[in-house]
């Protein structure tokens, strides 16, 4: 039996993507960059990862995704599995249809050989060798899952920050993961391109039943679409619950995260002296 | 190749069964007459070689519609023109039909003359591989490289390395805008200039190599290493006469410099 046929059969599908013990060190490091790491992500929930700079949260979007230690080296410790199979015994094109992997440069994911936004899409399932009939249904379902169908025609060279990531973001979708893993993905993004990203992440989950990791130093956008957060400290979890405890805890600042405007505001109104009401934070929205 | 029956699902602007003569050709035949062009135009001694293929390149851009665009095609060839015409006319070897004396420098007219041909020589091939870049989509002619067995890395290296110049551009302007905002002087004198160039090799040349990591990691999570074929969305047209008229073109580049070279025909 094939490696790849014996990952499909092991596979479980919907048992979620889990880490347990995950440590990770970098080729050459000295130090590792991830530490005894536990995270449960179920099918259409969003988790979601903050932490200051340099505190392990790309590298475990890699580790998630099996390419580390897959494709650039490293140790990895402890068990990465997506739907009950480890992403060890995967190779990373069996990996890319279960796990996506979206990062914070669109630029860097499009292909650049391709002349519309709907060829960019369908540059995976092409990959994967699919009939014609499936990729271009394919296409068209990850083009209605990002919201972009008027991009189709568009050449993916000529597109906003936004609309660039969000055809990235259909073409990760156009390979079926039941998981995505999102690595800052409106970190280049202004108001309006964040906005809309953070718009399709919450119809994705919520229409697809993809499970997703989304790094996001843009609290406010975690706080719109996440059900649980997860706050990373120089490798280990620091912090982590359901998104709208986590995002008020009190130590979030210490730990390099800003809390989203929300908590911000009901804070200076609470040391104002001004009573904080439920009333006044639905007006507040 | 996806049957025709699955190619009417793909939408209009995907399926760009391209219009008029010289854009209809398959890609291939495009990229052997680029081939050809720089063969004869190189190899073919005296006018006739780059004449010729400066003139089949001219009238097939014409026909194509491109002849406008490829004005910035040209002009880039000046730097390169402008120093084969000053070296050639001042410092041809051997030469004593001076054209007039300037001080130290004596033009000569056997200068002046291979100047002008080499001129026409590096015009004809510039003008030909930009006939070519002007007319076929890059995605057409990686999809029809892989069709034929160029393997799949073999074939997006190329075009990625042809979609990584305009990016590679782009971020050495951003590089010259840093340096020009922390008060680095890189206009004005040639040597001021390569002074400005020192600094710029080190950010672009590094963001380069990490956009190659990035983006191969990008396509490892885009299946791109998936065994077995590709799909290939849309069938080019092909036909006998363009596979029999690549051969020949081949063939009878080849027999026109051998022909040249060994004299056999006087051309002018």
């Amino acid at each position: 039996m094939s490696g790849e046929t014996a990952a499909r059969v092991a596979a479980v599908p919907g048992a979620g993507l889990v880490l347990a013990g995950v440590g990770y060190r970098y080729a050459g490091a000295s130090a590792a960059a991830l530490v005894s790491i536990d995270l449960r992500l179920e099918p259409g929930r969003v988790v979601g990862l903050a932490g200051a700079n340099e505190s392990g949260k790309s590298t475990l979007c890699l580790v998630v995704a099996g390419l580390a230690p897959g494709v650039i080296g490293g140790r990895l410790d402890g068990s990465v599995r997506v739907d009950g199979v480890e992403t060890k015994a995967m190779r990373p094109h069996e990996l890319a249809q279960r796990c996506g992997l979206l990062f914070q440069n669109a630029a860097t994911q499009l292909s650049g050989t391709t002349s519309t936004v709907f060829e960019e899409i369908a540059f995976g399932p092409c990959n994967l060798g699919l009939p014609g009939a499936e990729v271009v249904s394919r296409v068209w379902w990850a083009l209605r899952a990002a919201g972009i169908e008027p991009l189709a025609p568009r050449d993916p060279a000529r597109l906003s920050g936004g609309q660039a990531q969000l055809v990235a973001l259909a073409s990760v979708l156009a390979l079926r993961p039941g998981y995505l893993v999102l690595d800052e993905p409106t970190s280049e993004l202004d108001p309006a391109g964040t906005r809309l990203v953070a718009d399709a992440l919450a119809r994705i989950a919520r229409e697809t039943g993809a499970g997703i990791l989304v790094v996001e130093h843009k609290t406010d956008v975690l706080a719109q679409i996440a059900d649980e957060v997860v706050v990373l400290e120089r490798g280990a979890v620091a912090l982590s619950g359901p998104a709208a405890a986590t995002l008020a805890d009190p130590r979030l600042l210490a730990l390099g995260v800003e809390p989203p405007a929300a908590v911000r505001l009901e804070r200076a109104v609470r040391a104002s002296g001004i009573e904080w009401s439920q009333a006044l934070a639905e007006a507040i929205g | 190749m996806i049957p025709a029956d699955e190619e009417a699902l793909l939408p209009a602007y995907v399926r760009r069964i391209p219009a008029g003569g010289y854009r209809s050709l398959n890609p291939l035949t495009k990229l052997t007459l680029a081939a050809v062009s720089a063969i004869v135009a190189f190899g073919v001694r005296g006018w006739t070689g780059p004449a010729v293929v400066l003139a089949v390149v001219l009238s097939s851009a014409l026909v194509a519609g491109v002849l406008r665009r490829m004005a910035p095609f040209a002009l880039a060839t000046l730097p390169l023109v402008a120093s084969i015409l000053l070296v050639n006319t001042f410092l041809y070897p051997n030469a004593h039909d001076v054209i007039a004396n300037l001080g130290p420098l004596s033009p000569t007219w056997t200068g002046a003359t291979a100047a002008l041909q080499a001129t026409l020589r590096v015009v004809a091939f510039g003008l030909s591989a930009a006939l070519f870049a002007l007319t076929t989509p890059i995605d057409d002619l990686l999809g029809e490289l892989e069709r034929r067995g160029v393997g799949r890395r073999g074939s997006f290296i190329v075009g990625s390395a042809l979609g990584a110049i305009p990016r590679t551009v782009e971020r050495a302007r951003e590089v010259v805008d840093a340096q020009r905002s922390r008060g680095m002087d890189t206009e004005g004198r040639l040597w001021r200039r390569f002074r400005g160039l020192v600094p710029l090799i080190g950010p672009v040349l590094f963001g380069a190599l990490a956009e190659v990591e990035e983006r191969t990691m990008a396509l490892e999570a885009r299946a791109f290493t998936a065994p077995g074929r590709r799909t290939i969305l849309r069938a080019l047209p092909d036909s006998g006469w363009q596979r029999a008229a690549r051969w020949l073109l081949l063939v009878g580049s080849i027999a026109a410099v051998v022909v040249s070279l060994a004299g056999v025909v006087k051309l002018p």
